[in-house]
């Protein structure tokens, strides 16, 4: 057990190597000067070679490289231009609205999901089963911005019991802060959990054909406790798999769902730094970005070991 | 006393194509202690009859007739009756070990799961029996194995956690559908002396589905002889084994391994004759009888539906010709 875990671990930090080494030579290999870039073309030639020597362009390739990998693991990401600010300031004011945002959403996505999935597939070709995926076909239609508006327009215009948008921010009101960030983790969980409900109904239904699903029903348990003891743990396989695909989905921040509630999320930080051309801060978000979805597939593949144990022996 | 009498019993599949009618008129009894094989080539509607019993049948399957087990009709009874009886008095065991096991949770929680449903046992006091049922089934270094997972255990090993399990709350019944089929020949002759044993042992009755009629003659008391749907000859199997009054039956005797009379462990099935042929498509049935389109005594009286003959003492076959042939 512990060797695949070693085993893992080590595939993990080599994937993370190698994608910093990417997302470092994409941008190395960009045409035209970063400074020139970032300054614009009209831009005086002593502004950007002030630039080029603020930001250390003159040196050697691999030892920006270095520098900048050494930055991760110090915390020291370099200054972002257009703000002035360290970019892991940056970085970590907006991972505060973006990462309990995908947690709440997620949270929210994974109990609709579950409940909806399993109770369709229970109800395999009956109304139980066809009502929730006519709501699942819906969830899946329509976009999340449209919930979004809606949820405004309900719960903020006509009821008034949530800002229609912004974020206070922790330090200042923590309830209002987490409250502003509930109608958007709903719009984003109805479309998520819409799609995870359908992964759960379909795996559920091919786990319930399996011999050893009646098997448990030849010891004499019930269809709900063979579903529930034999087949939910079986099941969880391709759930959990999309799951991780949909947390890096949320991690990323969402640009639109954002804009909707004014929430300075890191969405909106990608978006605004790519718009002022910011290289530095685009670099290091890109990168925080990647490493995300190889953390959370390292997660899922660790998850797999604990629900399988199949996958436990080392092959 | 007759613990098992299956009366008229009728399966039909709902299918896109329409109802397909699988199991016809099929009738049996059994008395306690007594062991019944069913025989016939695959898709004969064995397994099928088994689940039936078992009120395992899939959704889709629409079933008329009684299956009286003490008395009480099993095709009548509700879920929670049926669910009280099966893996207590009534258990099966299948025929494929390697998927009939959960993956993800120990044999010794598989085994222990039983008893805690039907003896309301605690988990220690369960596992404690479990370790006790694997080594009566004779699985090596039963306690170590309380804790591994049915991929940890080879083919064989996992066809006797499958028997602990279903003798864990000492059934009545034990339906033991094909349970040799997906072993290696060299554990097939084991797993069925296992069973035999066992069986003797603690008092069971048992249906021991096959298509391997040697089989049969070593295990069983009675045979009923399946073929389309329906049972088309049955009776004691020492008798079928002296006279065979059916077609199909004489063809299953040819086809048997070479060396079956000289005991099962030489039977590396080098087939002496198949019946020419195959079973028909229960979605378009032949008329009259079904297995007139590959019998080589049919003749035009077998296109009506053969009658039942009593050939000896309980023993009877589905034909026209019966005693005109030999
Ligand atoms: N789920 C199903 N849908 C339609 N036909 C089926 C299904 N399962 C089995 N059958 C058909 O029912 C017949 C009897 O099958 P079965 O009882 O499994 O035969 P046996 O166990 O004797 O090999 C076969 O013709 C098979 O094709
Ligand atoms: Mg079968």
């Amino acid at each position: 057990m512990s060797a695949v875990i070693v085993r893992r671990l080590l595939a993990f930090l080599a994937t993370l190597l190698a994608t910093s080494i990417v997302v470092f030579v994409v941008l190395e290999v960009l045409p035209g000067d970063p400074a020139q870039v970032m300054l614009g073309v009209d831009a005086e030639p002593d502004a950007v070679a002030r630039l080029r020597e603020k930001l250390g362009l003159e040196r050697p390739t691999t030892v920006r490289y270095f520098d900048w990998l050494l930055g991760f693991a110090t915390g020291n990401l370099g200054e972002s231009y257009t703000y002035s600010v360290p970019v892991l300031e940056l970085i970590v004011e907006r991972l505060a609205v973006t990462v309990p945002l995908a947690l709440i959403a997620m949270l929210l996505t994974t109990i609709i999901a579950l409940a909806a999935g399993v109770f369709a597939a229970a109800h395999h070709n009956r109304p139980g089963d066809w009502g929730v995926m006519l709501f699942a076909q819906l969830g899946i239609a329509m976009p999340n911005f449209w919930f979004g508006i809606l949820l405004v327009l309900l719960f903020a215009v006509t009821l008034g019991w949530f800002n229609a948008g912004g974020f206070p921010g922790w330090e200042d009101d923590a309830l209002a802060s987490f409250q502003a960030l509930l109608l958007p983790a709903v719009s984003l969980a109805i479309v998520q959990s819409a799609i995870l409900a359908r992964v759960t109904r379909s795996s559920v239904l091919d786990v319930l054909r399996e011999d050893y699903v009646r098997t448990a029903r030849a010891k004499g348990l019930s269809k709900r406790a063979a579903l529930w003891r034999h087949g939910l743990r079986n099941a969880l396989i391709p759930v959990v798999t999309v799951m991780g695909l949909q947390f890096a989905f949320l991690l990323s921040g969402t640009i639109i769902i954002e804009n909707v509630f004014y929430l300075p999320g890191l969405g909106r930080l990608i978006f605004q730094s790519i718009s002022q051309r910011d290289l530095v801060v685009v670099k290091d978000v890109v990168m925080l970005m990647v490493a995300k979805v190889v953390i959370i597939n390292f997660v899922i593949d660790l998850l797999y070991v604990v629900i399988d144990p199949r996958l436990r022996t080392a092959r | 006393m007759t613990l098992l009498a299956v009366e008229g019993l009728n399966v039909t599949l709902a299918t896109d194509a329409g109802p397909v009618a699988v199991v016809h008129d099929v009738g049996f009894t059994l008395d306690r202690r007594e062991t019944l094989g069913i025989v016939g080539e695959s898709g004969c509607g064995k397994t099928m009859t088994a689940l039936a019993l078992m009120g395992l049948l899939p959704e889709a399957a629409r079933t008329a007739g009684r299956i009286l087990f003490d008395g009480e009709d099993l095709l009548a009874a509700d879920e929670a009756r049926l669910c009280s009886l099966r893996g207590d008095r009534l258990a099966m065991i299948f025929q494929e070990p390697t998927t009939a096991l959960n993956p993800v949770h120990t044999v010794g929680h598989q085994v222990a799961e039983v008893l805690m449903l039907h003896r309301d046992m605690a988990e220690t006091a369960a596992l404690a029996e479990a370790r006790r049922l694997l080594d009566m089934v004779g699985l090596p270094r039963a306690a170590e194995r309380l804790a591994a997972y049915p991929h940890q255990l080879s083919g064989g090993q996992r066809q006797r956690v499958m028997i602990a399990m279903a003798l864990a709350c000492k059934p009545d019944i034990l339906v033991a559908d094909e349970p040799t089929t997906a072993l290696d020949v060299t554990v097939q002759a084991q797993i069925l002396d296992l069973i035999g044993e066992l069986v003797r042992e603690l008092g069971m009755a048992l249906v021991l589905i096959t298509h391997d009629l040697g089989v049969v003659g070593q295990v069983t008391d009675r045979v009923a002889v399946m073929y389309a749907g329906r049972v088309v000859e049955s009776g004691p199997t020492e008798a079928i084994f002296a006279k065979r009054a059916h077609p199909y039956t004489q063809g299953l005797f040819k086809a048997r391994p070479s060396h079956a009379g000289q005991g099962r462990a030489a039977g590396t099935a080098a087939r002496l004759a198949t019946i020419p042929g195959l079973v028909p498509d229960p979605r378009s049935p032949p008329p009259g009888c079904a297995f007139a389109p590959r019998c080589p005594h049919a003749i035009e009286i077998c296109r009506r539906p053969p009658p039942l003959v009593a050939i000896g003492e309980s023993h009877d076959a589905l034909c026209h010709r019966v005693g005109e042939w030999t």
